[in-house]
């Protein structure tokens, strides 16, 4: 039997067309996937992402340890209000997951997981957590609804009330605030303004009423999908995983190497990787010809195969194809993918491929 | 899901649908039903004319936002016209399935009488709502 998150019967009634993502019963789309793409580039459309798994680390002081330990990136960065992407990592340097730490002061640390890696994050985590002496647990009693889009702010006005949504506005990328029991944080995965809200699980049916009578558009996790790829922002399992480290996945940037004796898990794995010198790049391809470009294509740098497509769709702000793909390092910029036995030009490209609605490719 | 079969055309299981033409042709689309599963389609691979094709062989590629699709001859036959709007405006399909999203024209002399009529097409697409394990379409999941 599939999970359903509490918005389940929302989309349900909307007369959503339903898809299995990682063991839930989620809404692929509302009718129109590229529709809902276009409504978060240029108005405001409303996810629901409770699937998502959420944990709170209570005891900040041992927390601060365990996390500088188990997570790439550096949690020493943050002060309270601020987020930080990070993976988390095997020994080998593998990706277990990718996550997002929020810093909430005296109250502790959050953290907000795959839905489809949920099981074995936690029985990878549980045991390094006891080790630190700290202690957490998962917060299935949130719900998490994402507004996205350079409406979304404006529209939740009449939804969260001027002054909370004032307060918002001060908010920089990646920062936090908790108010009139809602978690607050000015994060997304579209590459448009917005927030991603945790509230109560209780209350989000209501909750996501007001957002949709507020001109909050649903939409599904289709649309999600066509949004992250065009900001060039990776999905875990498709992107990355357990065989490849953040250093072959356009994810070196979330690594803190500094201080150099903060010896987080899968440190020596990424610094001999570094050393040997990284054997493949994460590149950004835009098909020059008509088609799609899909997973697992191979790419070719004239006779000789170079690496293969990650992820690819059709990206509707483009209208062509775009993919993010792992070659080999320094390939030309002109490519060709291998689509049902053809050879068609494609173009290696800086990511991402559109960022707050703007086209960031010729 | 409610979708459309005109009960004037011929059917096959993989979601073909086929209009007879009294000069020995046959116009070949995709069903209603399939271009709902499907979703939004943003490029459809038409053949070249001149080709001959053999019943059940893959002769047109329709692609969503979410997955690739292989269209199948619904006879022996060659193609005689294909579609060439398609090129420009994929959603055709989308919009018109039985009409402007026609995908290709064959000449054949294969009789249609082999091919499922809508009352026995409709029971395939009610019974692909229920399991939606189809055939032919790729079934639609996200890559987790």
């Amino acid at each position: 039997m599939a999970k359903r998150t509490p918005l389940y019967a929302r989309y349900a009634a909307l007369g959503a067309k339903l898809v299995d993502f990682g063991g839930w019963d989620m809404p692929l789309h509302y009718g129109s996937q590229i529709g809902e793409h276009h409504q978060v580039r240029r108005a405001a459309g409303l996810f629901d992402v409770s699937h998502m798994t959420i944990v709170d680390f209570t005891d900040p002081a041992p927390t601060r340890s365990l996390l500088r330990t188990l997570l790439a990136n550096d949690v020493a960065r943050l002060y309270p209000g601020k987020a930080l992407y990070t993976c988390l990592l095997n020994q080998a340097g593998g990706v277990i997951d990718d996550l997002i730490v929020y810093d909430r002061g005296d109250a502790g640390y959050r953290l907000v997981l795959n839905a489809a890696t949920r099981d074995q994050d936690l029985a990878w985590i549980a045991p390094i957590a006891e080790r630190f002496g700290a202690a957490w647990r998962e917060r299935d009693d949130l719900a998490m609804l994402a507004a996205q889009g350079p409406e979304a702010l404006a529209k939740l006005e009449t939804v969260l009330g001027a002054e909370t949504v004032a307060a918002v506005r001060t908010l920089k990328p990646f920062h936090a605030l908790e108010t009139h029991g809602l978690f607050i944080a000015r994060t997304g995965y579209t590459g448009e303004d917005g927030v991603e809200i945790l509230p109560p699980v209780t209350e989000a049916p209501a909750l996501w009423d007001q957002m949709v009578a507020a001109g909050i558009m649903p939409c599904g996790l289709g649309a999600r999908d066509t949004l992250r790829l065009e900001a060039g922002m990776n999905l875990y399992g498709s992107d990355m995983d357990e065989t490849t480290t953040p250093l072959v996945s356009g994810l070196g940037w979330t690594v803190a190497w500094e201080p150099a004796d903060r010896d987080f898990i899968g440190r020596a794995a990424l610094e001999q990787q570094r050393a040997a010198g990284v054997p493949q790049a994460f590149v950004g391809l835009v098909l020059e010809d008509r088609g799609v470009l899909r997973g697992h294509q191979h790419i070719y740098d004239c006779t000789r195969e170079i690496g293969q497509i990650t992820s690819g769709t059709f990206s509707p702000t483009l209208n062509r194809a775009i993919a993010l793909a792992r070659v080999k390092a320094g390939v030309s910029e002109h490519c060709q993918v291998d689509i049902r036995g053809k050879r068609l030009p494609v173009r290696v490209v800086k990511l991402p491929f559109v960022r707050h609605g703007r086209a960031l490719i010729v | 899901m409610s979708s459309m079969i005109p009960a004037e055309l011929r059917y096959t299981e993989s979601h073909e649908w086929v209009r007879a033409h009294d000069d020995g042709t046959v116009t070949v689309g995709i069903t209603d039903h399939a271009q709902h599963l499907l979703g939004d389609l943003v490029f459809v691979e038409i053949p070249e004319v001149g080709r001959v094709v053999a019943a059940a062989e893959g002769c047109a590629v329709v692609e969503s936002v979410k997955a690739a699709s292989d269209v199948y001859s619904p006879v022996d036959g060659v193609i005689v016209e294909v579609n060439e709007a398609l090129a420009e405006n994929p959603e055709l399909i989308n919009e018109d399935p039985y009409g402007e999203g026609w995908i290709l024209r064959i000449e054949t002399a294969a009789t249609l009488e082999a091919l499922l009529d809508a009352n026995a097409y409709e029971v395939i697409a009610i019974a692909d709502d229920e399991d939606e394990d189809i055939r032919s379409l790729a079934n639609p999941r996200l890559v987790e």
